[in-house]
């Protein structure tokens, strides 16, 4: 691998810390034990994993039996849907969310749709905000579940949890958010925020791919997701992932540690990117200005197609992404950039940097570097940017 | 994900630009994911392709093959730039991923729509 590549792609996922690694690494081949054995060696075992447990509680501020380890956070995001609505079908079959969701949550949903189930998928404003109203306004007495993520993936938009949290409340409905992206990068803590759930993944915060963590309220009536032994209190069966979970709790603890002083420091060399990028013509900011992840940088860049734009990057050495259509697979252009109202060409043009405690200022000077150079280039090649000039000489 | 022809022509687009007293013009769309692709044609008195320009907004491979077909078709004759298929092309490159197939046919497309163009200014001129 060239060192010099910047890397600005750390919604996608982010390295993990050398220090989790090394704390990762005796429990493959020292204390290597299956938690549930009686032994010494699985004694061991179990006692690092729920040490780890009560690390992570610690952090989000919930009691130890209430965090379900899990695979990631596609599992999470689907056992506390499929949990909840199964659990819940005598009371009701209705659930609420949002039309910008990560996959996992909208393609749960729209399975669940196929099972019987009514699902109404909310709108947002310009800035990909959902409205407390419009969540208040779609609840029946058929409703058993709202899930609004706290942060998004690609526009890096803040939802208003807190407010949700407390209509649901009010309403007697079960609150699942997404904190996928929101981890390490906001604070959290499930009792100020006053969700049900939460799902948070490691690889996103400097720990490892293929270990995440679901937070139960307890007394919440949830179905199992795997069945087998009775691991994790009998409600998601599989050996436990010991070096895993060991890393998602050290990485969940580095990543929240002086977090306001992290998060200034990274939003100073966001808003760098925002002003000068945004300063360029034709470019502009997806997402909302303020209540964004500190880490998030979402511009479209007119007459551009995204693909493109990564592909020249990437010759550069920084990696980054787009939500454009040509990078989806589908051909069709990003689900969240339509939603806040995105015309498909502008979708066409979008690009997310996106930053970590490890991206250093000359990276941000050598991407405002190049970027422009880029952006000109591609636009003397598009027949979009000829006719515009053109139309407005 | 891409050749390294297509890398190639990608980074270092052959023929890019404009042709502003052109013979010929052709600009075409993707209707799969809105991409657009326009090919400036000169010709001469005997039919033959004396310059070729393009611009293009669209993805890498879009990039690439409008780059690879404006070489295959320069110093042909119009007849025989009508008989470029976008698997030429494709294959030019190397190959193209399969999902990026459709992006080669806006390159055949846009040379064909370029000489109906010249055609269309030049009802004189015959293709036999
Ligand atoms: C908001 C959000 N939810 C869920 C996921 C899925 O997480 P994982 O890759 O751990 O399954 C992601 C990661 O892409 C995400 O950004
Ligand atoms: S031009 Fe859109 S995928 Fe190639």
């Amino acid at each position: 691998m060239n060192l010099d590549r910047i890397y600005m792609d750390n919604a996608a996922t982010t390295a993990v810390s050398p220090i989790v690694l090394e704390k990762m690494l005796p429990y493959f081949t020292e204390i290597y034990g299956n938690a549930s054995s009686i032994h010494g060696t699985g004694r061991e075992a179990r006692k690092a994993l729920e040490d780890a447990r009560r690390r992570v509680a610690a952090v989000l501020n919930c009691k130890p039996n209430e965090l379900y380890f899990t695979s990631g956070g596609s599992e999470s995001d689907n056992w506390a849907i499929k949990g909840i609505a199964f659990a819940n079908r005598k009371r009701g079959n209705h659930i609420i969310t949002s039309s910008i969701e990560h996959h996992a949550v909208l393609h749960t949903c729209q399975w669940l749709e196929k099972q019987g189930f009514t699902v109404t998928y909310l709108p947002v404003d310009e800035f990909g905000r959902v409205s407390v109203k419009d969540v208040e306004a779609a609840i029946t007495d058929q409703t058993i579940l709202i899930s609004v993520m706290a942060a998004n993936n690609e526009i890096g938009t803040l939802q208003p949890i807190r407010e949700i949290a407390k209509v649901a409340k009010q309403h007697k409905v079960y609150f699942h958010t997404d904190a996928v992206q929101a981890i390490g990068a906001i604070p959290i803590d499930v009792q100020e925020i006053g969700c049900d759930m939460l799902s948070l993944s490691g690889h996103k915060f400097h720990g490892p791919k293929g270990v995440g963590a679901l937070y139960i309220r307890q007394g919440t009536r949830i179905d199992p997701f795997m069945h087998g032994g009775a691991q994790e209190r009998g409600k998601r069966a599989t050996t436990e992932n010991i070096p895993g979970i060991i890393g998602l709790a050290t990485a969940i603890e580095l990543a929240t540690e002086n977090l306001e002083e992290k998060s200034a420091r990274i939003s100073s060399m966001r808003d760098q990117l925002i002003d000068q990028l945004t300063a360029l013509p034709y470019v502009r900011l997806n997402g909302h200005r303020t209540e964004r992840l500190p880490n998030n940088v979402n511009i479209s860049v007119r007459f551009v197609e995204g693909e493109a734009l990564l592909l020249r990057l990437d010759l550069a050495g920084i990696a980054a992404s787009s939500g454009s259509a040509c990078t989806s697979g589908s051909l069709d252009p990003s689900h969240v950039l339509l939603a806040i109202g995105l015309p498909h060409e502008i979708a066409h043009g979008s690009l997310r940097l996106s930053l970590s405690d490890t991206t250093k200022q000359e990276d941000i000077d050598y991407v405002l570097s190049v970027l422009p150079g880029i952006i000109d280039d591609l636009r003397a090649m598009s027949p979009l940017y000829h006719d515009f000039m053109e139309a407005n000489k | 994900m891409y050749s390294e022809k297509v890398m190639d022509h990608f980074s270092n687009p052959r023929n890019v630009g404009e042709i502003p007293d052109a013979d010929g013009v052709g600009t075409v769309g993707n209707a799969k994911c809105g991409d657009i692709m326009r090919m400036y044609l000169k010709v001469d008195e005997n039919g033959v392709i004396t310059d070729v320009k393009f611009k293009t907004f669209g993805c890498g491979a879009a990039i690439a093959t409008s780059s690879m077909a404006t070489e295959m078709v320069k110093g042909k004759t119009l007849k025989e730039a009508l008989k470029l298929t976008n698997a030429a092309v494709a294959e030019a490159l190397d190959g193209l991923p399969p999902v990026k197939m459709h992006c080669s046919l806006l390159a055949e497309e846009a040379v064909k729509a370029a000489v109906e163009d010249y055609m269309k200014k030049h009802p004189e001129a015959v293709i036999d």
